[in-house]
């Protein structure tokens, strides 16, 4: 194509050519947007809220999902994000902690619960005690919140060693869910919020068995001057807002 | 309604690093095909090693070489406002080194098919060695460079691993089909999966049987 380029076109042209090619940014992007970057868990309440909130202006809001831990060390390595939704608010201290995100525009957002999801039999707290259980579906400990309350619960119910199911872990709570929803593993401890998506029988494990998984929410440094990123953190703590977040099955969080 | 933007962006991430690899490509094949230096094996091998390496392991190395805080990354930073991490700048970068292979490879079997004697022809005719390698080499290797770019193209297109990891997946700018389809299918949206699926299974074997037609040997009639 090159060797063609310069036959026709000659050497300046070929290259102004290449150049355009080259520079042509892929996303003109718009004044008034913003990225959001999300826990797995809360993806498709962010897209309602997101979905309420670009009806009554013009900011333009991207989501980008992944697990707690992965979204932070993308942070880390210079991501471009605005707004940062963990599933813990360990990450968001250690962001702010780095001064990677502001402490004063940090807040609680949503308290999760956590379900046992099955696929075959009914679920219950019998079934979790049995340890009849062979498989069990969970996300990532190390990287997702949703994970490592699952592993409290297990060491709640005593099942540890012997009697400890096999676990099949997601890099993601949302990956942990397609395992359940595409019948490669039976049982699952997944968040409530994720449970009422696609259906099926659930068994809400009492909040005593794990400790509460409350998920906050931080302004990042990088969406400290962006009105659409700023907009949107305000919205996040509006009645409208609370109303979205407790319907998908969440628990109001306060400061 | 299917979101087509992954698809320009793929489309925009392979042309770029296809044209971008023809520059840095066509010298480096010419040299491994014509150069008599010891080091050329080494070269060579440098060449090919991201076939053999995990996509992991050039993520890796890529996320720290490029991450803001390293000297190369925060130099990007302080002259552009941008990082390279978690761009379609870093994105090209990292295709560049990754598709390397697929441009070069063609490239020097091409150069070598043509050998020494049309070259020293054009010199004998006080051809600069620049115009006979434009006017004759180039001509000669025209279906080498077809293939070259065909495939650097098609593989770019077929690139996950190192985007998943220095890319992230943000829309626009670094979801590209193949992370947007690894979205899909956690997220559960299985029929923008087979949309998307479908459509790179059937590109890619047209790409495949286009270089496979165009390199046929012709038999002398």
């Amino acid at each position: 194509m090159i060797a063609f380029l310069f036959r026709v076109y000659g050497v300046t042209t070929a290259i102004r050519t290449l150049c355009l090619l080259i520079f042509l940014s892929p996303s003109l992007a718009r004044a008034e947007s913003a990225t959001v970057a999300v826990a797995a868990n809360f993806a498709t309440t962010l897209e309602r809220l997101i979905h309420y909130f670009e009806q009554a202006g013009d900011h333009d809001i991207r989501i980008v999902q992944g697990s707690t831990g992965k979204l932070y060390t993308q942070i880390h390595h210079g991501a471009p994000f605005d707004i940062f939704l963990a599933a813990d608010t360990d990450r968001p201290d250690r962001l702010v902690a780095d001064g990677l995100a502001m402490p004063e525009n940090r807040i609680p957002y949503a308290i999760g619960r956590l379900v046992l999801w099955s696929g075959t039999e009914t679920p219950s707290e019998a079934l979790l005690r049995s340890g009849t259980i062979r498989r069990l579906a969970i996300a990532n400990p190390e990287l997702a919140p949703y994970g490592a309350a699952a592993k409290e619960v297990l060491a709640e119910y005593g099942l540890t060693d012997e009697r400890a199911p096999a676990l099949v872990m997601g890099e993601n709570v949302a990956q942990t869910v397609a395992m359940l929803a595409t019948g490669n593993v039976d049982h699952g401890l997944i968040p409530l919020s994720m449970a009422s998506a696609f259906g099926g029988e659930v068994w809400t494990v009492p909040d005593t068995a794990h400790a509460p998984v409350r998920q906050d929410a931080v302004l990042l440094k990088r969406g400290r001057d962006n009105p659409a990123a700023r907009a949107f953190f305000a919205f996040l703590q509006s009645d409208a807002a609370r109303a979205i977040i407790t319907a998908d099955g969440y628990r109001e969080a306060t400061p | 309604m299917i979101d087509l933007g992954p698809l320009w962006l793929t489309l925009h991430l392979a042309a770029v690093t296809t044209a971008l690899l023809l520059i840095v490509g066509t010298p480096l094949a010419w040299w491994l095909a014509t150069t008599r230096s010891r080091a050329r094996p080494f070269i060579e091998a440098i060449t090919a090693l991201p076939l053999v390496l995990p996509p992991t392991v050039l993520g890796f190395y890529l996320l720290i070489l490029l991450s803001p805080n390293s000297t190369l990354g925060g130099a990007w930073v302080s002259m552009t406002g941008e990082t390279l991490t978690f761009s379609f700048t870093g994105l090209v970068v990292a295709s560049i080194i990754y598709s390397l292979p697929f441009m070069v490879q063609p490239l020097q079997a091409a150069f070598e098919r043509v050998g020494p004697m049309p070259m020293e022809a054009a010199a004998s005719l006080r051809a600069s060695r620049l115009d006979a390698f434009l006017t004759v080499a180039v001509p000669l290797s025209a279906r080498g460079f077809l293939t070259a770019c065909v495939l650097t193209f098609a593989h770019t297109i077929g690139e996950f691993g190192v985007v998943l990891m220095i890319g992230g997946n943000i829309p626009g700018e670094t979801r590209v089909i193949s992370i947007a389809i690894y979205e899909q299918v956690e997220t559960l949206r299985y029929d923008e999966a087979h949309i998307l699926s479908a459509g790179m299974l059937v590109f890619s074997f047209l790409v495949l049987a286009l270089v496979y037609t165009f390199n046929r040997p012709r038999m002398i009639a």
